[in-house]
């Protein structure tokens, strides 16, 4: 017999107008299920404004503010405190996100509601670039990757910096409960979703949701792709619980960046040399964060 | 009670009184005591509701349209750069049809910078869909916020206002102000009553995407409707607030010594009581003038404009801001108003921009220049810059 690890309870109807094969409609699906049915939901500009469906129509159970693009961190704060106010503590509150909204034109409203410490939940999902707009650039854009504003062209423009990490951002905040997770490792998910559902105050979870029409992979893909992000450590899961780190999935033997690159067309550019630029700044980044992971649990 | 309190003392007061739940605030100057005397109300408890200090105006907007969603009455407060940054959100809150409340206190925008009044701030936003209210004394400042919250939460209403004050003219002078009680303000305003809300336990969604051919047209139309309403609405509750509270507002343009003048002064906010004064003078020395003072910007008084323009042969319309292009917007707004009903001469005299002081000898030129025009019948020049530096003929 097995155990049922992800609810059966379902709070996203079929009947979104999704691309097929997105990634930030399953995160949704888990976010829903860890919740459930007492959330109310915020969400911006981005992908998300159109999925559920264009009015009167509507594929979510719960109740849905749509706002700005970048206020959902001030939008999440006025749900939270008029409930309280009205003495419905219960009522989870949260807030869904894009990476642009999230890491660009929304940084500050989420940093000013991370330190006011409300107690919310904020969804970064993570498509790596504007999709709702066409594919353009966002500070979470990884390196080396084509988007419609990187577009390569003669001098090779395409994003070489690195992707910002919101993550550390957040947890520079100090808040109680910052986590990656991305949706080929769904048990992972929900329960980070759980854990940080007993938690008191602002968290924030970085789910990557894979986008096959952004990231020019075919829409039967998304899940390898999701895994392999894991797998090459170009994404590694973990979360920071009061400042303490914890990889939740460490890949006994992690594969090469270029297996994950050359599966999506945003890479297919790329040179050898290239490739190992980024496969060097990968390791880094994973060294970097066995460190923290170290140093945070030591006492 | 009495008390000597200043415009922002006042705005906060209004506020107290109405019992918002949530505020959700940003300091700027010359707005700041108002968010600074809440909290001070909050901390000792003489207050109850939630505080979030935001970290911008265009997230206290944001706040207050996502509390006030969520079924709470919500305050707010600011100025000139923060009623800039706000736009987008303001526009939401019409849109979304919550009766959020604001007090503004006109501040001119730069460059370069200053602090001083200056209309442009709230003239820039005439199109979100808010109520305007334009106030005089600080009196009018505290009881203004009240009937807002009474007539934006009518159910055939459902708009946000904002209770506008000039800078430091109000914001920081100090009069004597009669607290209104708190008990009589509580029946007056009745529970919040929200036509909508987030609520888990009946889910909906609010704002989402919408084609050309669904009902995006009908929702502004509807809008335009509650306009109209808040438009008859406004008379009704200022009539029951008069009443209650023992005051005398006349709903949309208070007018003073109109009946049998030959020219008169149309204007907003604190030009009102200058211009009160100049007339008094005025009249004493056998000079026909009188004042009509704009209260509701927004609705704009049409009907009121067209029978002070059917008593009288001349209108100077006095703006403390301006359009660049038509001449500037209560001019703009008069002038189409009376468009069709009368030929009398209008004329547009633009001053105190960047809180440069509009003195009783300016005025009194001003009405001398317009009983000139009343008699010749024809304006001599739409728009005249006055007090400009160097121009001797207004000093
Ligand atoms: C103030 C403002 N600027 C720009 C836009 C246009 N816009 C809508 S969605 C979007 C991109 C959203 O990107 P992201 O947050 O990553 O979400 P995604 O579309 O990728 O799901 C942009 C630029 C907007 N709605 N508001
Ligand atoms: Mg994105």
């Amino acid at each position: 017999m097995h155990r049922l690890t992800i609810p059966e309870e379902e709070y996203m109807l079929s009947g979104h107008t999704a691309c097929l094969g997105c990634g930030a409609t399953i995160a949704m699906r888990y976010v829903l299920k860890a919740l459930g049915k007492r959330t109310i939901l915020s969400i911006p500009a981005c992908c998300w404004a159109v999925i559920p469906g264009v009015y009167p129509h509507r594929n979510l159970e719960v109740p849905l503010l749509y706002t700005a693009f970048e206020v959902t961190g001030a939008a999440i704060s006025g749900i939270r405190e008029a409930l309280d106010v009205m003495g419905k503590e219960d009522v989870n509150v949260v807030g869904f996100a894009g990476d642009g909204g999230t890491a660009d034109i929304g940084l500050q409203a989420l940093s000013a509601a991370a330190e006011r410490g409300h107690n919310v939940f904020y969804i970064m999902y993570d498509n790596e670039a504007y999709m709702n707009t066409g594919i353009q650039r966002s500070g979470s854009t990884p390196m080396g990757a084509w988007t419609t504003t990187t577009p390569g062209g003669k001098k090779r423009m395409y994003k070489w910096e690195p992707k910002k990490s919101v993550a550390e951002i957040m947890v520079a905040h100090n808040i109680p409960y910052v986590a990656t997770a991305t949706i080929a490792y769904p048990e992972d998910m929900i329960s980070k979703l759980r854990r940080a559902k007993e938690m008191k105050g602002p968290k924030f979870i970085q789910i990557l949701s894979p986008c096959p029409t952004g990231w020019r992979y075919p829409p039967d893909k998304t899940v390898e792709v999701s895994r392999l992000a894991v797998q090459t450590n170009v994404f590694p899961l973990y979360e920071v619980v009061n400042g303490k780190y914890r990889i939740t999935i460490k890949p006994k033997n992690p594969k090469p960046v270029k297996d994950y690159l050359m599966m999506q067309g945003r890479f297919r550019h790329l040179t050898e040399e290239e490739i190992a630029r980024i496969q060097k700044h990968i390791d880094e980044n994973w060294k970097a964060l066995l460190k923290k992971e170290r140093c945070s649990q030591e006492d | 009670m009495k008390m000597i309190l200043t415009g922002n003392e006042s705005a906060a007061w209004g506020a107290r009184l109405s019992r918002p739940k949530v505020v959700a605030a940003y300091p700027i100057t010359p707005q700041t005591s108002i968010i600074e005397t809440i909290a001070s109300f909050i901390a000792n408890g003489e207050m109850d509701a939630r505080y979030i200090r935001v970290e911008s105006e265009h997230s206290a907007m944001a706040a207050c349209i996502a509390a006030q969603n969520t079924g709470v009455r919500t305050f707010t407060a600011t100025s000139a750069h923060g009623l800039a940054l706000m736009h987008e959100m303001l526009i939401w809150a019409s849109g979304a049809r919550l009766p959020i409340v604001m007090s503004v206190v006109n501040r001119a925008m730069a460059p370069p910078w200053s602090v001083w009044t200056d209309q442009l701030d709230t003239m820039a936003q005439r199109d979100t869909g808010w109520i305007q209210i334009y106030t005089e004394n600080n009196q009018e400042v505290i009881d203004s916020i009240i009937m807002s919250y009474k007539i934006g939460e009518k159910h055939n209403i459902l708009l946000p206002s904002m209770v506008i004050e000039d800078a430091f003219i109000l914001s920081h002078t100090s009069e004597g102000v009669d607290i209104p009680e708190q008990e009589k303000v509580d029946e007056f305003l009745g529970e919040y009553d929200p036509a909508f809300k987030l609520d888990p336990d009946e889910p909906a969604g609010f704002g989402s995407l919408i084609m050309p051919e669904g009902p995006y047209m009908e929702f502004r139309y509807k809008m335009a409707l509650a306009m109209e309403d808040a438009r008859k609405e406004t008379g009704e509750v200022v009539k029951e607030f008069n009443e209650i509270f023992g005051r005398n507002y006349s709903p949309f343009v208070e007018e003073y010594r109109t009946e049998d003048a030959d020219a008169v002064m149309v204007v907003l906010g604190t030009i009102g009581s200058t211009a009160k004064d100049v007339v008094d003078n005025m009249r004493g020395e056998g000079y026909k003038v009188g004042v009509a003072r704009v209260r509701y910007f927004r609705p704009f008084p049409v009907e009121e404009i067209r029978n002070i323009a059917r008593k009288t042969n001349m209108l100077g319309v006095a703006d403390r801001s301006y359009s660049f292009g038509p001449g500037a917007n209560l001019y703009a707004e008069t002038k189409s108003s009376l468009y069709g009903f009368t030929d009398i001469p209008v004329k547009n005299y633009v001053m105190g921009l960047g809180g440069r002081d509009i003195t009783p000898k300016i005025l009194e030129k001003v009405f001398k220049d317009m009983l000139l025009i009343s008699k010749k019948g024809v304006v001599d020049k739409e728009v005249e810059w006055v007090g400009l530096q160097g121009d001797e003929r207004w000093s």
